[in-house]
């Protein structure tokens, strides 16, 4: 892979990681920890889930693991607007 | 300074507290729970069993919480209410009085009358102690049978399985959980066990346990038959913990009823969870349930009541997510009616809602390993099963709990063969978008 291939796949990583959250359905949710207890950083997904507010921890990788692991389908990622480039900044 | 007193230590208790703290910084309250673990996931119980997550995930909020909450725990039992002294007292003797008292001791397994219940080995799955327990008997055990019905059996069953137990599991009819799944569904789940090397027993029922010294080494069926084994996991329901209030003198029927302020008959005495009776409007009747997110609303509902801001609980559809046979299932709704030989009453993550189904059409999808069924009413949906893929999960959800007129895709849904999950979520997307333009 040339660096130019590569230089654009971490662009892409990285517009993905800056452009979504990880977003709880707390009704579902039952504290059980299995989203904390996979999360490979070890943020504690499940406190996000009992206040019912998005993952926002800078530190989230948006890897997925925790909505991959959780028993009841409590997560989902969820894409935000907040990093989209307004036309203004065009 | 009000004075607050929680007995109880599960989710609704928490709610409560968190609550009062929301508008009342300085009461003083207490929480008493007969448990010394303190607050724990009980439905994360399963996966502890299954060996998903380690016993110190259980624990969803940390001492600084507690803390940061001021609030005094107390690892008693509470013997006695006296509403008229607004005192209660404790099982070494001591009173406490209280301002406010908030009852949320939950439900306890339902106990079976077989000889040899009292056996070493003979476990039930209620509380974390019993799930390290099972976890301690299950690492030398070779071989157990499970009896009852419903989620708990099936956590057991599984957790057993994942811990290399050959299981038994005994079905006294013809198929698992009849009053809520249907046929199809049933058999999904008993296939799923079977390939995981459970062997279903059905039409049987356990006579005796058989002991040897204290400890279990088999069991009898009511049809004669012998099977050896070490260990033995009861799950034939639950029954909410009433015998607190009944001797206190409030009003008991199968839980604990409260009004819509959750209040109980007694004045300045409130209860929620799975303790509490709640009038559901959705069927007209007064139901208990066994869910998280039930309990957590009411316990917020009745904590801000207990502070004086007057807030009526207004039961949402019942609804859980679960896991059957590594499946999972959400609920939503009525769904089923009838009995279920393997359960008196309810059993965990359970509600006597989805028992309480009218006349209604069922329309089903199946696929390889994802189900969806729908019960139609005339002019809503009344419930549904999602099994597998989740992607109509919330969709339904919302529409069953906001009673959505489906008017417009009612005859699709009833053709054969039709696409419900394409046509469904094209109502939804539409449905969704008009409510979103309604209520701006």
């Amino acid at each position: 892979m040339n660096i130019a291939k590569l230089f654009k796949l971490e662009t892409t990583r990285r517009k993905a990681l800056v452009q979504g959250y990880v977003v709880p359905e707390s009704a579902r949710c039952v504290q059980c920890g299995v989203c904390s207890f996979n999360c490979p950083i070890n943020i504690d997904i499940r406190q996000y889930a009992w206040k019912g507010i998005p993952v926002k921890d800078s530190h989230c990788l948006t890897c997925g693991e925790c909505i991959a692991r959780c028993p009841r389908g409590v997560l989902r990622f969820e894409g935000t607007s907040l990093f989209t480039p307004h036309r203004s900044d065009l | 300074m009000r004075r607050y007193v929680m007995i109880g230590s599960g989710v609704a208790s928490i709610a409560a507290i968190e609550a009062i703290r929301s508008v009342d910084a300085r009461g003083e309250i207490t929480l008493i729970g007969d448990e010394s673990h303190g607050f724990y996931s009980r439905p994360g119980l399963a996966y502890y069993l299954s060996g998903e997550i380690t016993e110190g995930q259980l624990f969803p909020m940390d001492n600084t919480y507690f803390r940061e909450l001021h609030i005094r725990r107390l690892h008693a039992r509470v013997e006695r209410i006296y509403p008229d002294q607004h005192l209660i007292r404790l099982h070494n003797g001591a009173s406490l009085p209280y301002d406010r008292l908030l009852v949320a001791v939950g439900a306890e397994a339902t106990r079976v009358d077989v000889p040899g219940v009292n056996l070493h080995g003979v476990v039930k799955l209620d509380k974390l102690d019993d799930a390290r327990w099972i976890i301690k008997l299950a690492r030398k055990a070779r071989t157990a049978v499970v009896v009852g019905g419903g989620i708990t059996a099936l956590e057991i069953v599984e957790g057993l399985v994942r811990h290399g137990v050959k299981t038994h599991y005994f079905l006294r009819g013809d198929r698992y959980w009849s009053n809520v799944l249907d046929k199809t569904e049933s058999q999904i789940v008993e296939n799923r066990l079977c390939a995981s090397g459970v062997t279903i027993h059905y039409h049987t029922s356990l006579q005796e346990i058989i002991g040897k010294g204290d400890r279990v080494v088999g069991v009898r069926t009511q049809d004669g038959r012998a099977i050896r084994c070490d260990l033995v996991g009861i799950a034939i329901g639950i029954r909410p913990r009433i015998e607190l209030a009944e001797l206190s003198g409030l009003c008991v029927d199968r839980g604990v009823q409260v009004s819509e302020t959750m209040q109980s008959s007694a004045s300045d005495i409130f209860a929620a969870g799975d303790v509490a009776q709640v009038f559901d409007p959705f069927t007209g009747k007064s139901v208990v349930d066994s869910l998280w997110g039930p309990a957590r609303e009411q316990g917020y509902a009745a904590g801000l009541n207990m502070a004086g801001i007057t807030t009526p609980y207004y039961k949402l559809i019942a609804f859980n997510v679960t896991r059957l046979a590594d499946l999972t299932t959400t609920i939503i709704g009525t769904v089923g009616r009838g009995d279920d030989q393997d359960v008196i009453g309810i059993v965990r993550g359970d509600s006597e809602t989805w028992r309480q189904l009218p006349d209604a059409i069922a329309v089903q999808s199946n696929f390889e390993i994802n189900r969806l069924r729908i019960q139609l009413g005339q002019k809503t949906l009344l419930g549904a099963i999602i099994m597998g893929d989740q992607t109509l999960s919330m969709p339904l959800h919302q529409m069953i709990a906001e009673q959505a007129d489906i008017t417009p895709i009612r005859q699709q849904l009833v053709q054969p063969d039709a696409p419900l999950v394409d046509i469904l979520a094209d109502f939804w997307s539409v449905w969704r978008a008009r409510r979103a333009l309604a209520t701006q």
